[in-house]
């Protein structure tokens, strides 16, 4: 029989918690009792070497009493598995704390010193003992753009050409081509810098051709060696998560496999593949090694990447903060805060473009699912 | 009888198909390049050392003596400090970020996790050379003081604790992470959840399922995850060039000054030329042999394991 | 002595191997009051009350999508593993609340017990361990787990097949035989009641039918709540039905329940009627 119809009760919507009252007393109690004794320990018996060690004798105290205090109430099982829970959780806060300081570390050496006045001038008219707040990094900014640019003419349409080569087409190539892909993922940026100078720059220097000796467009080179393979792996990775069926909807439509990558495959991945190219320039922008042997680096301007040493910001950032004077040292930190902003906003523009579609679909999809249990 | 089908392609096709291959070629050929010029203007290195190449420690061109034992031992060393500081790490953010987090926690520790990724080393190195490895040093001492007579930990007597194997390290653990906290953590979310929900079911603990289900079934991703940071650690340039002194040495005392890894070492000798140069690339060379293995390696390791086949490495 | 035989004559209650820390001896009634649960904003059930009396076997039955599934994972505490869940009510197990403040999940999937739709063994553990499985997870002993390996494959019914290769990997039984394997790995354990998702849909007649020989077994050992699509098996083998329905945009409910027999005959609302003759589902 049906119930009859009652009244409409306010329903009382609940989710039980994972931790119980006395759980989190008891946490807390153990917090107190570790700090306590931790700095008895450390300070009243001991000699304490600092605040990190402190740190870390009171969280194996923690710990300790954690687990026996959990055994003790409820069992052996339950006690691990508290400890764990906060290995884990502390694991994922130790992850967080390296990063806030080094980014807080840059951010207060460097943000005294720059001024507006960095992307207006070079350094060929400071002198080491003018104060930092003269530093004038155009030449780098400069530099690095050009070379930023020009390695994406160069890694863009080879890279996104081969990642569809590998997943598009049925060629007997395509096994030793991402074999080498691979392996050409391992080689260490130095040595390919290492290739330019010795293959392009010394002979060409010997001959006397301009355009292969110390200059921006052999860092660009370098730095092509570089990103290639990742940007291909990434691209190859984005084009296989396009569903087949897409593809073969196309086919079957009578397209051409090109029309198909064009028309159907491409636009698809485009998020994927843009994310991917915004995240390359982030990288880029930050290499230093490639351009140690090839680019040399110079104080002054030099907007032409294919003649002459050309500085960019890696190099601005290297050359200062080996020199022992303190005071020509913070120019690099000037510089750091620069790369940082840079690299930021690259960062944030690529989560904003890669989160548009995926971030509501898949949002949609997991309610869905849940549902359907 | 059979009929074999043959593929007649349009023109736009053809086209396709042979700009495409043409771009694959050309990765195969920039490598195939690089490949044989490395071992061609190494020649001179080899030819001079000989097999002593490969045995001797110091890295002395203008005496004629070229070894590359000692940059590769301070290459592995750091390499391997790395690693061994980094994977527990990244098992316990992977674990997090799958099991013992939701929503607006996970989204945030899993961008934390890409943007150490996009940090350049060389601002990881700055930060290491100014800032941290001050901080290290009296931890270092007190390692020394207290625990010297586990053979790692021991010092001599008065040694300078800055600029240490340790300490690079350190700093090179925090660029593994990222890569090794990612495989690692695409392998936990492929664990096979009816297998979760059986464990639990019986009225295990979180824990009881991630050790009886998740971590087994990730071991393959785990070892594979580890030797590709490996393979990245190996190739740390900038970074070690800053936090060692580049000294080529094979030392025990890796609390202590001292070190050199082969591309910090070619980092610091931009200027070289002629037989310094041929062993400058020679080494790297080695290097890239080493990391091309480790990489390899981890690839087959992680395809060929229970967890591995749906992991992009 | 063949498998064809279909007898669901009791079998004489068999001692069973003992165990130390495991849940009290014994069946236990289990009942739902009131039980609504959300994913997120969606109310997906909606008043479910519900008596599952002790060492009977209650079947729910109903078209999918309206709850039933749900409803089990409430039974266990399951339900919560998903992070937008939330639910209202109570069940009580032998009279208390296992939602009640302090009550903590795993003593709760201890006493009531589940086996899945999609058979799930731990693919590498031997046969033996997985069998013992529950006993590590959970922290129960046994003196002699050869005699509870033993029991336990027995009451599910797959000893005689796997008793000479009890080190072999679990992952390795045919699709019956693993879903046997999960019975016998959720019995070791001695639950209080024992509940089951669609046991047999994913399976084939001959496993089909030697499971519900194996529920017939043990439904008056441990409380069976069954969900299924097949009303034929819910004729075979359970003693007490309720009937879940849920109309167009309207959260799942219990349109009827009652003795097996008065719903499949009599049953008094003709929806019900609707659905036992096979006019939708």
């Amino acid at each position: 029989m049906t119930p009859p119809a009652a009244p409409p009760r306010k329903l009382v919507k609940r989710r039980p918690s994972e931790t119980t009252r006395q759980d989190r007393l008891a946490a807390l109690g153990c917090a107190v009792s570790a700090t306590l004794l931790t700095w008895f320990v450390m300070h009243l018996l001991l000699d304490s070497p600092g605040w990190l060690a402190d740190l870390i004798v009171a969280y194996l105290l923690y710990l300790a009493m954690l687990y026996l205090v959990t055994r003790d109430r409820l069992g052996r099982l339950a006690a691990s598995d508290r400890l764990v829970s906060t290995v884990v959780v502390t694991g994922a806060l130790v992850l967080l704390a390296p990063l806030l300081s080094l980014l807080i570390y840059i951010v207060a050496e460097g943000a005294p010193y720059l001024r507006p006045g960095f992307f207006t001038h070079d350094m060929s008219a400071v002198a080491p003992t003018d104060p930092v707040t003269d530093t004038g990094g155009l030449h780098a900014v400069v530099g690095t753009l050009q070379q930023t640019a020009l390695t994406l003419v160069l890694v863009v349409p080879l890279g996104v050409l081969t990642a569809v080569f590998l997943n598009e087409t049925r060629s007997r190539f395509r096994r030793p081509v991402r074999i080498m892909v691979d392996a050409m993922s391992g080689l260490p940026s130095i040595v390919a810098g290492l290739f330019v100078y010795a293959a392009l720059i010394i002979p060409g220097i010997q001959a006397g051709v301009g355009l292969f000796s110390y200059n921006g467009m052999m860092a660009t080179l370098a730095l092509t060696m570089v990103m290639l393979p990742t940007v291909t792996r990434t691209v190859d990775v984005v084009l296989r998560l396009v569903p087949d069926g897409l593809r073969e909807a196309s086919l079957a439509l009578g397209a051409s496999r090109a029309r198909t990558v064009w028309s159907v495959v491409l636009p698809t991945a485009r998020t994927g593949v843009t994310t991917a190219v915004i995240l390359g320039i982030a990288r880029v922008a930050g290499e230093t090694a490639p351009l140690l042997f090839t680019s040399f680096g110079a104080l002054g301007m030099n907007a032409n990447p294919f003649s002459d040493p050309q500085e960019s910001i890696p190099l601005f950032i290297y050359r200062f903060i080996k020199q022992p004077l303190e005071n020509v040292q913070q120019r690099g930190y000037v510089g750091a805060l620069v790369l940082i902003l840079l690299i930021f906003g690259l960062f944030a523009i690529a989560r904003v473009v890669g989160r548009d579609r995926s971030q509501r679909k898949a949002k949609r999809i997991t309610v869905k699912t849940q549902e359907n249990r | 009888m059979r009929r074999a089908i043959t593929e007649v392609l349009s023109r736009a096709d053809r086209a396709f198909r042979r700009v495409t291959t043409g771009a694959g070629l050309t990765m195969l050929a920039i490598l195939v390049v690089i490949g044989f010029f490395l071992v061609f203007r190494s020649g001179p290195a080899f030819d001079a050392s000989g097999f002593g190449f490969f045995t001797t420690i110091r890295f002395d061109p203008a005496s004629g003596v070229l070894g590359v034992l000692g940059l590769l031992y301070g290459t592995i060393v750091v390499a391997l400090i790395a690693v061994l500081i980094a994977v527990p790490l990244s098992i316990l953010a992977a674990l997090f970020i799958t099991e013992y987090s939701s929503g607006r926690i996970r989204g945030f520790l899993t961008g934390l996790v890409d943007l150490l990724a996009a940090i350049p080393s060389l601002l990881y190195g700055l930060w290491g050379f100014a800032f941290l490895g001050p901080q290290i040093v009296p931890v270092s001492l007190w390692l020394t003081e207290n625990l010297g007579w586990f053979p790692l930990f021991s010092s001599k007597e008065n040694a300078l604790y800055i600029q240490s194997m340790f300490i690079a390290g350190l700093v090179v653990s925090l660029m593994v992470l990222p890569i090794t906290t990612s495989v690692i953590r695409e392998v936990f979310a492929q664990t096979p959840p009816g297998e979760k929900e059986a464990a639990l079911a019986l009225g295990s603990t979180r824990w009881g399922m991630v050790k009886t289900v998740m971590l087994p079934f990730g071991r393959g991703g785990i070892i594979g995850g580890s030797m590709l940071g490996l393979g990245r650690a190996l190739g740390e340039t900038i970074a070690v060039s800053l936090l060692l002194p580049q000294v080529p040495e094979i030392t025990r005392h890796v609390l202590q000054f001292g070190g050199a890894t082969i591309s910090g070492f070619i980092a610091n000798n931009s200027g070289a030329s002629g037989l310094a140069l041929s062993g400058l690339m020679a080494a790297g060379l080695v290097l890239f042999a080493f990391t091309l293995a480790t990489n390899f390696t981890a690839s087959v390791i992680i395809s060929k394991s229970r967890s591995g086949a749906g992991v992009d490495a | 002595m063949t498998d064809t035989e279909v007898s669901y004559v009791d079998s004489p209650a068999r001692p069973l191997v003992e165990l130390t820390g495991g849940p009290p001896p014994g069946a236990a009634e289990l009942e739902s009051r009131e039980i609504g649960a959300w994913f997120g904003d969606r109310l997906v059930l909606e008043g479910v009350s519900l008596r599952m009396p002790a060492k009977e076997v209650t079947a729910l039955i109903g078209p999918s999508g309206c709850g039933k599934s749900t409803f089990l994972r409430i039974l266990n505490r399951m339900h919560e593993l998903v992070p937008s869940a939330s639910l209202t009510g109570e069940v009580l197990l032998d009279g208390k609340d296992i939602y009640a403040d302090g009550t903590r999940p795993q003593q709760v999937r201890l006493r009531i017990g589940m086996v899945f739709q999609k058979p799930n063994p731990f693919p590498a553990m031997s046969i033996r361990d997985n069998v013992l499985a529950g006993l590590k997870l959970a922290g129960v002993k046994c003196g002699d787990k050869d005699a509870l390996v033993e029991q336990s494959l027995e009451r599910a019914g797959l000893w005689r097949e796997v008793r000479d290769r009890l080190s072999s990997p679990g992952g390795a039984l045919s699709g019956g035989q693993q879903q046997r394997l999960c019975i016998a790995r959720s019995l070791a354990v001695q639950p209080n009641v024992l509940l089951m998702d669609e046991p047999c849909s994913a399976l084939d007649p001959t496993s089909t039918r030697r499971i519900e020989q194996t529920i017939a077994e043990i439904g008056h050992e441990v409380t069976v709540v069954i969900v299924t699509h097949n009303m034929q098996q819910a004729q075979r083998v359970s003693d007490h039905c309720a009937f879940f329905l849920a109309a167009e945009n309207e959260p799942g409910r219990v349109i009827e329940h009652g003795p097996t027999d008065t719903i499949f005959t009599a049953p008094s609302d003709e929806r019900t009627y609707d659905y036992v003759n096979g006019r939708f589902g």
